[in-house]
């Protein structure tokens, strides 16, 4: 076990350095003039062309300088210090606002998924082949295959606008009811698929010869179920689960700029928008972190929760 | 959503032969008393199910509307009139017209080519770049197998919408056809992963099959070996990724667009559309649903079309 950790790890350093490498050539380096590249079509002024000249060494060249300059940003990122957006404010202090509504939006999204999602696939899972099994199958391959940005918008307007159940936007500090419906909207997603893969897992374990001897020793369905199948079923649920966390923390894009919740994907909703390169930049770089050490943790549990994998 | 997607599409792999790999097998003969193969079985399968039939329908609808716009409409969609502005339904304009007074309809009808180019490309490169990674890696198996999975395992891990943007970002040409290409580039070198897998899991299954060493002790080589005995087995499971895949890089691209980096004006794409719409819904929500239901269809009927697929050549799920 110790093994695997240390080698997942190694591993998972090597694709920080891929990845932010990549990041970091793709927004700086290259032909041209990089601070313009940044700031996209709009105008540089003078200050920030010195600021960031300054800040990212850009007038060491080569292929050292390259190197210098993307050491320069490794270490900045590793302690937290992201610069400032090309609006003068600091980028540490936009996320450090913006995370906690992010998280709060994320659990809403997964206790949806889990709520709803496995208790379904369980359900269905059981009743394999009847009506409610095709039913959830049928929904869930709409859901599956309707994207966000037409599922957000679409539930903006007839929810919000034109039956007014739910409030349209969030706006600033949203309370728990604001952010109820992008929540189910974030989280149906995640739903969808936890629905169908506890739904195999479950179908695919009633079968297994440990049931069967669970049942001829005379165990009720009802504890054969939930003691003996749910263990083993939900083993990849949970792992889904957790990837989920780290996509609906950096996912969180076109559900937070469509209600208007003021969130990191929202803030890089906005950068976009407004071509600030550098809040693109430092968000992004963040979020890749944040993906990174869910996968890791992920695997990590996996092995834990699965005594039958080895990876040594 | 990936990994469930490669366990599922993987595990149909175990149980599946490749339906003309074999050269000599007397598959047009149709004597009355021949087993059916898997394919014939899966076609019999599929036959009876209203969804395959509906999203096919669907898909060639969509085909139909980008080779030919024409046919659905015969308005111009850069026709556009401020003074009608949110008007309603007149003159073969049967949704009305938008906040720049543009037909609703034309609109989305000519929308359909951008989305499918963009997705049929990326899926052609994508499974080109699958096929070439995911032969060698499990043909060669050994230090070459290990390099690339390692390479596919760190593509895997750069989360496609963040790296789309950061990748796209760096795009300044408002050319449509830079900004196409751009597009069809990122969501193939990012989106290749799945596909790689599954066709290395079904090249190690095809590799040890008795015909294959037949094939090399008639002194076969490498490549014939991997072109005529061991690709037939592997294209099929690859093309029922790569459909599912097709509606998922559609979906992506109008994600791009709706967010400002992917295609702009004066491209047409449902997702700019989407995002123009959802700006005046309150004055007017049909530019808005139009566009949404068009690509929430096509996007559903290549997955669901890949699903049924899938799920006829699965003979766990029976």
């Amino acid at each position: 076990m110790f093994r695997f950790i240390v080698r997942r790890l190694l591993q998972m350093i090597l694709a920080f350095f891929g990845t932010t490498l990549i990041v970091y050539a793709l927004m700086f380096a290259g032909q041209g003039d990089p601070i313009q590249a940044l700031a996209g079509e709009r105008p540089v002024t003078a200050a920030q062309r010195a600021y960031l000249t300054e800040k990212y060494h850009l007038d060491a060249t080569g292929v050292g300088g390259f190197f210098y300059r993307y050491f320069d940003y490794i270490s900045n990122l590793l302690r937290g210090d992201l610069g400032e957006s090309l609006t003068g404010r600091s980028i540490g202090d936009i996320l450090a606002a913006a995370w906690p509504v992010t998280i709060r939006l994320a659990l809403i999204a997964l206790a949806v998924a889990v709520i709803f999602g496995v208790t379904a696939g369980v359900l269905a899972g059981i009743r394999r082949a009847s009506i409610f099994d095709n039913a959830t199958l049928l929904l869930t391959l709409l859901v599956l295959g309707i994207p966000t940005i037409v599922l957000a918008p679409l539930a903006q307007y007839f929810l919000g606008v034109k039956w007014q159940v739910f409030p349209p936007t969030a706006g600033a500090d949203p309370d728990f009811y604001a952010l109820l419906l992008p929540g189910i909207v974030l989280g149906s997603l995640s739903l969808a698929t936890a629905l169908r893969l506890t739904r195999t897992s479950v179908a695919e374990n009633l079968r297994a010869d440990y049931v069967r001897t669970a049942r001829s020793k005379g165990l009720p369905n009802r504890r054969v179920v939930s003691v003996h199948v749910l263990r083993n079923s939900l083993i990849p649920v949970i792992t889904f689960l957790g990837v989920e966390v780290g996509n609906l923390m950096s996912g969180a894009i076109i559900t937070e700029g469509v209600f208007n919740i003021p969130g990191v994907g929202f803030n890089l909703f906005r950068g976009i928008r407004t071509e600030d390169g550098p809040l693109v930049v430092g968000i992004v770089s963040v979020l890749v972190v944040v993906y990174l050490i869910s996968n890791l943790v992920v695997d990590i549990l996996y092995a834990v929760l699965d005594p039958r994998i080895r990876y040594e | 959503m990936s990994d469930f997607e490669t366990v599922a599409a993987s595990e149909n792999q175990a149980a599946r032969r490749g339906p003309s790999g074999e050269p000599g097998t007397p598959n047009q003969v149709g004597r009355p008393r021949k087993p059916r193969s898997l394919a014939g079985d899966a076609w019999r399968d599929l036959r009876r199910k209203p969804i395959f039939w509906i999203s096919l329908l669907l898909v060639l609808l969509v085909t139909a509307m980008a080779a030919v716009p024409g046919l659905f409409t015969s308005n111009d969609p850069a026709d556009c009139v401020l003074s009608r502005q949110h008007a309603a339904p007149s003159g073969g304009a049967i949704f009305g017209y938008d906040f720049q007074g543009c037909d609703t309809y034309a609109r989305a009808v000519h929308g359909a080519r951008a989305s499918l180019l963009v997705g049929a490309l990326s899926a052609l490169f994508t499974g080109l770049i699958a096929l070439v990674v995911g032969m060698l890696a499990g043909y060669f198996g050994g230090w070459v197998d290990a390099v690339l999975s390692r390479v596919i395992d760190i593509v895997l891990g750069i989360p496609l919408l963040l790296a789309a943007i950061v990748l796209l970002k760096r795009i300044g040409s408002d050319s449509a056809t830079v900004r196409v290409a751009a597009v069809i580039f990122v969501l193939a070198v990012l989106g290749w992963t799945t596909a790689a897998r599954v066709v290395r899991s079904s090249v190690i299954t095809a590799r040890e099959q008795d015909y294959v060493a037949a094939a090399r002790m008639l002194g076969a080589g490498n490549g014939r070996i991997m072109w005529r005995h061991i690709l037939p087995n592997a294209l099929a499971p690859a093309i029922v990724v790569l459909t599912i895949a097709l509606g998922s890089f559609i979906a992506a691209e109008a994600t791009l667009s709706f967010l400002g980096i992917g295609l702009r004006e004066p491209t047409i794409s449902w997702g700019i559309e989407i995002n123009n719409g959802r700006v005046h819904m309150r004055e007017s929500a049909t530019p808005l649903v139009v566009p949404s239901t068009f690509l929430a269809l096509t996007v559903l009927a290549f997955i669901m079309l890949g699903d049924a697929i899938r799920d006829a050549f699965d003979p766990k799920l029976r």
